[in-house]
């Protein structure tokens, strides 16, 4: 492996039961490794991958995660795209909120997830799904 | 669904977490130990996570809902092994894990247990026989 390193396709899982959000932590852990992240940068993004893929399967009704390396010209990175077509989030402030939840979790799934990560976006739609990408760097 | 196993040792009741758990997983754990602590009327229990190499916030409220079922039982659970970058990650996911004891491995946990029971036979004793503990 020369310069203008080969980041590969990305990979997508399917997130359709509780053993998908496994498949997904496995997936993003093996990418992570490959892209050369530290071993605590590692534990952050599989640890927020876990959250997010729980939650399109739980309030998104199911959906993927989109795993792809990354490089921006300086650093390599992974980045991960977990997309549902679920009821979307209707109030996206209050959801980012910790310790707010409409299911019966502790309510960090998303808020602690974006601390987790370098990059966060959340775009969704109500009756339509939301999709929510992150993106952790190497250092 | 994969299943963890439950040992027990002694007096007390040993976990070793070696798989990456399901939510359901989890959730069975939860059901088989505090069956497991009635059954053997054990008095300690020693969650070991040297293996996990996340704890997400699902695992960590299993954690913490396993320390309080175990706790109205009357046993004490002591959480084992956790990886430096989990303790970071746990940390800055914010999740507290509330009312769980740690300690560094195995054999901690167990003088841990140990020394919490003793403390307790200490003070049912003063309770119960506060004169003869005055007088000794």
């Amino acid at each position: 492996m020369t310069a203008g390193v080969d980041l590969g396709a990305p990979q997508i899982q399917a997130i359709r039961s509780d053993d998908d959000v496994v498949r997904v932590r496995q997936l993003v852990r093996t990418v992570a490794v490959a892209a050369k992240l530290s071993l605590v940068d590692q534990t952050k993004l599989v640890t927020a991958a876990s959250e997010l893929a729980r939650n399109t399967l739980i309030y998104g009704g199911g959906g993927s995660a989109e795993v792809a390396s990354v490089d921006d010209g300086r650093r390599r990175g992974v980045r991960i795209v977990f997309a549902d077509s679920g009821p979307g989030i209707p109030d996206l402030d209050l959801a980012l909120t910790d310790g707010y939840t409409t299911g019966g979790g502790l309510g960090l799934g998303l808020s602690g997830a974006r601390r987790l990560v370098d990059d966060f976006d959340v775009v969704t739609a109500v009756g339509e799904g939301t999709r929510i990408t992150i993106t952790k760097w190497s250092r | 669904m994969e299943r963890v196993p439950v040992l027990k040792i002694g007096d007390i009741l040993l976990v070793s977490i070696q798989v990456d758990m399901s939510d359901q997983t989890a959730v069975t754990l939860q059901e088989d130990l505090a069956e497991r602590i009635v059954a053997t009327g054990c008095h300690g229990v020693i969650i070991d996570i040297t293996a996990l190499d996340i704890v997400d916030s699902f695992v960590g409220r299993m954690l913490s809902t396993i320390a309080s079922i175990s706790r109205v039982l009357d046993a004490e659970t002591v959480v084992v092994g956790m990886r430096p970058a989990v303790a970071i990650t746990l940390v800055e996911l914010g999740l507290s894990l509330n009312g769980i004891r740690t300690a560094l491995n195995v054999e901690r946990g167990m003088e841990l247990i140990a020394a919490a029971r003793a403390d307790e036979w200490v003070l049912t004793d003063g309770d119960e026989d506060a004169e003869t503990t005055a007088t000794t």
